[in-house]
């Protein structure tokens, strides 16, 4: 609710284990809203809401966060560390061994870029390494918000193979965008979002 | 909680050496800042001492409230809250560990502004060294109510404001237990019962903020 006001409202959303789901819709639809609901980030004030089996209304929001991954469009990181530091931070953060932060670099492109501070990569450099937080985390589900925003075109190449490769694996993903995916590699369910509703969805 | 605090504390610490805003910002702020108070107490050295805790600590409070906004401004940006939040991080063990880093900033900047006080406002040296202990007491006091009051004001519109008119109430006894200590030791007489002020203000508020500080976040 935003001064009384419902940000969501009639959402009837199912979505399948390891599967892609695209939520498309002009700014202020709600995507972002469905998103961090998705991810256990706001509470649900009305309705019924289970995410990977945990009630969203009963308040253990917090222990659903810790199988969620979220990538935001603004970063997700700390614009002062480099980018080894934030990974390192991530990892230890998890209790995950520091053995995988080489592997996870090479797969996002960003080897070279390890010691350079986050707040001086590229747009598009700056998703890579969103996603390395997200291949070190595992997480069960992820919710990316607009990660196609001001990517080039190799960028939007390299995120579609990288989120056709999660799903393969088992992950279910949710992304926002402005506008439908164009890869033909995907083969996404796409939910059309306005004022807050989910109006029309296409597989 | 004790790990959490810690990978907080060093990812803190971190940040702030990279981005050097406590040796470019707020410690040249905080000198400024005490040698205009001795300007303002005039040409002659007389009561500079006297006055030398209160302003010490009045100063202290402005760079506070600069490195709380700064503490928790770095956690603002929607994506990182959000992303950090599905960290699933011990809220007891991020509060331990932010104020732990605040607490160190707090504590090298106040040894610089210790050395301003005798430099500016002639307080003796040894005096002023027997002060240290107490100082970092309380300094330790103000960086748990500030991780305390940095949390709820973060995010708000008017957070710069808030903090300050949020945060005085609790600072007040600290600085009257700290200021009283600083004089005591500048110039004689007891400072036990300054130092249990202080010591079960810095319990409390740790305390106060390791089962609240979750609550905080969350709303």
């Amino acid at each position: 609710m935003v001064s009384g006001f419902p940000l969501l409202s009639g959402v009837d959303l199912e979505l399948r284990a390891a599967s892609l789901t695209v939520l498309v819709g002009a700014n202020g639809a709600g995507k972002t809203s469905l998103l961090r609901l998705l991810a256990g980030l706001i509470g649900l004030r009305a309705g019924e809401g289970t995410v990977l089996g945990i009630d969203l209304a009963t308040g253990e929001r917090r222990q659903l966060r810790r199988h969620v991954g979220w990538l935001g469009h603004d970063g997700s990181f700390y614009d002062d560390l480099s980018v080894k530091e934030n990974l390192t931070f991530a990892a230890r953060a998890l209790e995950r061994p520091l053995t995988d932060l080489d592997a996870v670099l090479e797969r996002v492109g960003l080897t070279a870029r390890g010691e350079t501070p986050a707040k001086q990569l590229s747009a598009g450099q700056r998703r890579r390494l969103g996603l390395a937080w997200l291949l070190l985390r595992r997480p069960q589900l992820w919710l990316l918000d607009e990660p196609y925003a001001s990517l080039d075109d190799e960028g939007r190449d390299f995120f579609d193979a990288l989120l056709g490769e999660v799903v393969a694996r088992g992950a279910t993903v949710v992304v926002s965008a402005h506008d439908p995916l164009r890869s033909a590699l995907l083969r996404p369910t796409t939910l059309t979002m306005a004022g807050g509703r989910i109006v029309g969805a296409s597989s | 909680m004790i790990r959490v605090a810690l990978l907080v504390a060093g990812k803190d610490l971190r940040i702030e050496r990279r981005s050097r805003v406590l040796l470019w910002q707020v410690v040249p702020f905080g000198v400024m800042a005490l040698l205009l108070c001795g300007l303002a107490l005039g040409p002659t050295q007389a009561g500079h001492s006297s006055a030398a805790p209160g302003l010490f600590y009045v100063v202290v409070v402005l760079v506070a409230l600069l490195m709380i906004n700064r503490s928790h401004g770095v956690e603002a940006t929607p994506g990182t809250a959000a992303s950090i939040a599905t960290l699933g991080l011990d809220p007891g063990g991020v509060f331990l560990g932010k104020a732990l880093a605040l607490a160190v900033e707090l504590w090298l900047t106040g040894i610089v502004l210790l050395g301003g006080c005798v430099v500016v406002l002639h307080t003796g040296l040894q005096g002023t060294l027997e002060a240290i202990p107490s100082v970092l007491v309380i300094l330790g006091a103000i960086a748990g109510a500030g991780t305390l009051y940095g949390a709820l004001t973060t995010g708000g519109s008017g957070a710069a404001t808030l903090l300050p008119v949020l945060s005085l109430p609790a600072f007040a006894p600290l600085l009257i237990a700290g200021e009283r200590s600083f004089h005591s030791a500048l110039h004689g007489g007891s400072l036990l019962q300054w130092w249990v002020i202080s010591l079960v203000a810095l319990a409390g508020y740790l305390a106060v903020g390791i089962l609240l500080y979750g609550v905080l976040e969350e709303s």
